[in-house]
């Protein structure tokens, strides 16, 4: 089965890829609010001016990103046809019970494509991101947590764990499937309810043997000194370069921008 | 002085039967000394349930002695405070090479001791880099751990060992899930860093050829030490190895067998090479 990809990363050498994880995830975040403060056409302009460009600069190609809005496709619909539907206003057009107003039309057109933008924004951020970079910057950004108790340190081993036993428990969930497979098991006949019992053979062994790798590991960490967060250094921390503080200017400017547009309305 | 000594060291584990009652006190090892000398290669036998590993887990203090004392380099394991320094000093390299790899890139995974020792970033890159191109697998730096074959994967698990300059490396049953070229590729690696670096190897198997570059073998039954020497002292001893459910190299076997049907060659063979040679050597 090889190695599964793991969220979406476009491995290729592009400023956004090189760019510090934190300045990429804030950044996203910025954008995803701008997306809901502006309210005109302008608005969304300077928007969809931000996504192209930064589309651009990454260096994916277009069809991956397109790729990343299948999976919402089905939301974005109800989503736009309830707003359509629901919105009170000058009716347009009426049959039976359903009425199309003018503001539906807007709201439904400003939905569809705040969701274009937010969902194809964020994923050129996982797109151009590892995993691991990734939880490096949560860890980060969240350290402050600390203060109130939440062991921010652990929550990001943990993640990074799991990222890491992703490929090698699907390989093993194939294997006993192919096991259980060959002793008469029916993985793909029957009603809804048949085949969820068929997965017990499945789920049992793949549990126990999940725990019996979480001891390993557990032991091979404190053979190797593991003791928690505190006192621990980091081979490749995170450090913020130049294109990083210009990256963050630009992520201010936008916001400023969006924010005054947003007071404008247009 | 010796790296690794224990005294009259015993464990005891209490076994729950299904109602989660009745507990039963099972000796894994009892009554053990020993004394491991630095910079040798040292082997320790026995099958499946001779409490090998539960020794080998003693002297990283992974296990705390429930009678006796165990010390490395000097420390007594069972002085709580000193739990980092013993771990650091007597390395671990387990049998399940999935199952100890931290890291999602090799080299981050080398470097995981060395964070945990709480080293500056430089210093780390250095070792990481050293203890890599030890056992040479300094160019799959950048790759997923995923993607290696079980013996790199064990070598990296080394790698990551050797980095925190450890005085011994025990590594338990590094090689029982393996195939015969990523046993091959983990042994020379082993001895490699045991002639070249003079770090002490504690090899615990149950691969009888294994053993043969070895200084001194220990075999173990039942958590007991039951023989000691050399592999060539103990490898003349093919009787009592059967008895122990250990089975002999086959060109042990077959001098022995040879000798027992009157040929006269000398005992304890264990290279093929060697044997050719008593053999030439009768005419």
């Amino acid at each position: 089965m090889g190695e599964i990809t793991l969220g979406q990363y476009y491995p290729t050498n592009s400023i956004l890829h090189r760019l510090d994880p934190r300045v990429k995830f804030l950044g996203t975040l910025v954008y995803i609010v701008a997306l809901f403060l502006v309210r005109g056409p302008v608005g969304y302009a300077v928007c969809a001016a931000a996504l192209i460009s930064m589309i651009v600069l990454s260096k994916v190609p277009f069809r991956y990103v397109l790729k990343s809005l299948k999976p919402v496709v089905l939301i974005m619909a109800v989503t736009m046809l309830f707003n359509l539907l629901l919105t009170p206003g000058e009716v347009l057009w009426r049959f039976w019970i359903f009425k199309i107003t003018e503001e539906g039309i807007r709201m439904a057109a400003k939905m569809g494509i705040r969701l274009v933008f937010l969902v194809s924004g964020s994923s050129i951020m996982t797109l151009t991101t590892t995993p691991n970079a990734l939880t490096d910057a949560m860890e980060r950004l969240f350290g402050f947590l600390k203060i109130i108790h939440v062991p921010v340190h652990e929550i990001a081993m943990m993640m990074s764990i799991a990222l890491r036993f992703i490929p090698i428990l699907t390989e093993e969930t194939d294997k006993i499937k192919k096991a259980q497979i060959a002793r008469g098991a029916d993985f793909e006949t029957g009603g809804f309810v048949k085949r969820m019992r068929a997965m017990i053979p499945l789920l049992v062994p793949l549990f126990v043997s999940a725990f019996r790798r979480a001891n390993d590991l557990a032991m091979a960490m404190e053979a190797r000194c593991y003791h928690g967060g505190a006192g621990r250094t980091q081979m490749k921390p995170l450090r913020y370069r130049k294109a990083d503080y210009i990256a963050w200017a630009v992520v201010a400017a936008f916001l400023a921008v969006c924010i005054c547009l947003s007071v404008t309305g247009w | 002085m010796p790296i690794i000594r224990a005294e009259k060291l015993g464990f005891n584990y209490v076994q729950y039967n299904d109602e989660n009652e009745a507990p039963e006190t099972i000796k894994a090892i009892r009554d053990i000394d020993l004394s491991i000398e630095k910079g040798s290669f040292v082997a320790i036998l026995g099958h499946n349930g001779s409490g090998k590993s539960t020794l080998a887990k003693q002297m990283n203090a992974l296990l705390m002695p429930t009678s006796g004392t165990m010390w490395v380099d000097g420390i007594d394991t069972a002085g709580e405070d000193e739990l980092w320094k013993v771990r650091q000093k007597a390395g671990m390299v387990f049998q399940n090479p999935d199952n100890q790899i931290i890291g999602t890139v090799v080299d981050e995974d080398v470097a995981f001791g060395p964070e945990n020792l709480g080293m500056p970033t430089d210093d780390i890159w250095t070792r990481v880099d050293d203890a890599l191109s030890k056992v040479g697998m300094l160019g799959f730096r950048d790759r997923s751990p995923n993607r290696l074959s079980g013996g790199q994967k064990q070598r990296v698990a080394i790698a990551g060992v050797v980095a925190m300059h450890p005085e011994c490396i025990v590594l338990d049953e590094p090689t029982a899930m393996l195939d015969p070229n990523g046993r091959r590729e983990v042994l020379e690696v082993a001895r490699e860093l045991n002639r070249k670096e003079g770090v002490t190897v504690i090899l615990i198997t149950h691969y009888m050829e294994e053993v043969i570059y070895a200084d001194h073998v220990y075999v173990m039954d039942l958590g007991k030490i039951v023989m000691e020497g050399t592999p060539r002292e103990v490898f003349s001893r093919v009787d009592e190895l059967k008895a122990l459910k250990l089975t002999v190299p086959q060109v042990t076997e077959l001098a022995y067998e040879l000798k027992k049907a009157g040929v006269k060659i000398p005992d304890g063979i264990i290279t093929p090479e060697e044997l050719v040679e008593a053999l030439c050597a009768i005419r």
